[in-house]
């Protein structure tokens, strides 16, 4: 784990810093045909860790290559190209209406729900390079293996059980001691475990605000996503129950990748590793989160960051 | 206050005491005329009904439950009319339940949005409106002499079941889009199918609204005499239909399904109809058990959608 305290600094390409070889390449050069995942080498990010001048490496878990979406003729997203490390927190900042949730969504084809949408480009999942936007990707098949946790908590009007119990139940599981083992193991990743397990049978909506957004969360982890994204998610939360979740999104890092979008820079700067800002659909600026809020790249994320607009 | 004159006046703290109880006296009229209105209503409703009980009276007794029609007015019972009514829309209720809720679902969860669905739409609520001796009509020709089904108990279920469908659509459609887009995205996350989404969430979730909806539609059926009259049900009738359940397996049998039939309004409309005045009394007893009837149904409804919006409030 990177030490987010030392003055860190990835080397990024293709936008930050220079490519650092071959092998650390983001792009497959060779395209896998979609549909048909082949395992292969992850491409790695490197990091310069300040002032020891120590590089350390990190895998890319997808990545995400002149991705554009279009919503009929409008042109939400254009162009993104990210990498998102692996076991990482990444997180999206950038004024209202920029693209933030439709970039989120395009990991777990979200928009395939919607009419006359379309993808460009590609986010490519390591290690088995399956390109998540592909068009013969099944859509369902993507959303079984990323999880998504919205802005509003949106717990079914179900007990506590069934609730983290669904996803498992959608892939199969019956047996009822596995499933509990499971509903309990995903309940205390969420540390929602203290505060339900007398309640488990209880409604969902029985629950304070905060609990219901962290159930949202157990509910993801329960069928164990390769990357966990996160809409907003305490948009809708009192301080408190805030930083329960911002403390979880910490202690997720460690099994899950994560991709979280927040329109709060100081939650960004808090919980996020790598930070991209983006503005009117595009990407502005791409970095260690560190770096960005305090030394950033570009005049526009700096003046965003210090509240100058958005 | 604001230094723009031209509102300096409406901002004016007196005068905005003096406006509010203005506003406030238009509020109170309005739930005066409201609570008018509605008590006009449930008096309508409630000085017919004691009219009819009170007509009746003499005739609330078990044996008018229990005999056939008869030709003297004392001894003419209900028996056939509430057993063919009951049947009725136990037939009505099993063919337009599924029928109507599959038509919303695929309306609502299924179908794009194109001119061809907005058709449908548009039909489905002018299907409402349509009389309801159309559907007799319709059925005479279709259920009673194409589908060979004769004047049977099944093609008077049939008739009313299509009478009944656009309710139950429009019931159903309203309730499942009741249901919050935040749950569908929340299962489809998880990566449910479309199906799957519906079966352990949509509908689950928007069966109350269903249940009012085919409460609401089958009591607008068993007041129905226009297309039952149509297809034609017998007014005089002294026999039971076959009985739905047997002593040999499997226990139910549907021949009662092919057997004529008589309903409550039918039984009710001849009795009106004859001059002997001691059948009025017949009359206004069966009018008010049936009145009694729907309301009961009503009462139902009402206390479903209740139940269920205690459980799920979103
Ligand atoms: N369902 C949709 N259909 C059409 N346009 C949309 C839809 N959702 C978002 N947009 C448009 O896409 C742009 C990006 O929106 P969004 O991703 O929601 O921004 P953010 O999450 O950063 O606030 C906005 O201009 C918005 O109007
Ligand atoms: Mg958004």
């Amino acid at each position: 784990m990177m030490d987010s305290s030392t003055m860190a600094r990835a080397q990024l390409p293709p936008q930050v810093g220079e490519r650092s070889g071959e092998e650390h390449s983001l792009r497959n050069d060779q395209p896998v045909p979609a549909g048909t995942p082949e395992r292969g080498e992850s491409p790695k990010i490197s990091v310069t860790v300040g002032d020891t001048r120590k590089v350390r490496t990190l895998e890319v878990k997808a990545a995400v290559e002149n991705l554009s979406f279009y919503y009929g003729q409008h042109r939400a997203l254009k162009n993104l190209t990210i990498p998102i490390a692996d076991k990482q927190v990444t997180a999206l900042i950038g004024p209202s209406g920029c693209g933030k949730s439709t970039f989120l969504r395009c990991f777990n084809r979200m928009h395939d729900l919607q009419p006359d949408t379309r993808y460009e480009g590609s986010i490519t999942l390591h290690p088995d390079n399956l390109n998540l936007v592909g068009e013969h990707v099944d859509p369902i098949e993507v959303r079984m293996r990323i999880g998504m946790v919205f802005q509003k908590p949106n717990p079914f009007p179900k007990s506590v059980f069934e609730n983290v119990a669904y996803g498992l139940r959608l892939r199969g599981v019956r047996n009822r001691a596995t499933l509990a083992e499971e509903v309990e193991k995903a309940l205390r990743g969420a540390a929602l475990w203290d505060e339900v397990k007398d309640r488990l049978q209880d409604s969902a909506l029985a629950l304070s605000g905060g609990q219901m957004q962290r159930l949202c969360i157990a509910r993801a982890l329960a069928t164990t996503p390769e990357i966990l994204l996160f809409d907003e998610p305490t948009s809708a939360l009192d301080p408190i129950a805030t930083a329960k979740i911002e403390e979880l999104i910490s202690t997720l890092r460690d099994q899950v990748t994560v991709l979280i979008v927040t329109h709060n820079m100081q939650q960004a700067a808090r919980v996020s590793d790598y930070t991209a800002f983006m503005y009117l659909g595009e990407l502005i600026e791409f970095d260690e989160a560190a770096k960005i809020f305090t030394n950033p790249g570009k005049k526009a994320t700096e003046d965003y960051i210090t509240g100058r607009y958005g | 206050m604001s230094d723009n004159p031209a509102i300096a006046t409406f901002l004016d703290p007196k005068l905005v005491r003096d406006g509010l109880s203005r506003r406030k006296v238009l509020d109170q009229v309005f739930v005066i005329v409201g609570l008018l209105v509605m008590l006009v209503c449930l008096a309508i409703l409630a000085v017919l009904f004691i009219d009819l009980v009170r007509d009746g009276s003499e005739r609330f007794t078990w044996d008018f439950f229990t005999n056939f029609a008869s030709r003297r007015a004392e001894r003419a019972g209900i028996l056939a009319a509430w057993v063919g009514t009951t049947l009725i829309m136990i037939v009505t209720a099993v063919c337009a339940v599924p029928v109507g809720v599959a038509a919303a679902i695929y309306l609502e969860e299924y179908a794009p949005k194109n001119w061809f669905t907005a058709i449908i739409e548009i039909n489905v609520t002018n299907l409402a409106g349509v009389p309801s001796i159309v559907y007799g009509l319709l059925a005479l020709g279709l259920f009673v002499y194409q589908f060979d089904l004769g004047q049977s108990i099944a093609a008077a279920g049939l008739t009313l079941a299509l009478l009944i469908l656009p309710i139950v659509i429009v019931a159903t459609r309203e309730a499942i889009r009741s249901v919050p887009n935040a749950i569908r995205e929340a299962a489809y996350g998880l990566g449910a199918t479309r199906w799957e989404v519906t079966k352990d969430h949509v509908l689950p979730y928007s069966t109350g609204g269903i249940l009012t909806g085919m409460i609401l539609g089958l009591s607008r059926a068993i007041g129905e005499t226009a297309p039952i009259i149509t297809i034609g049900a017998l007014s005089f009738i002294a026999f039971l239909p076959e009985s739905p359940f047997t002593s040999e397996f499997p226990f139910i049998s549907f021949g009662w399904l092919n057997d004529p039939f008589t309903a409550m309004p039918i039984q009710m409309f001849n009795w009106v109809s004859r001059p002997d005045p001691a059948f009025q009394s017949n009359a206004a007893a069966a009018g008010a058990i049936l009145l009694g009837m729907t309301l009961l149904m009503n009462g139902v409804a009402i206390w479903i959608r209740y139940r269920y919006r205690k459980k799920i409030n979103w």
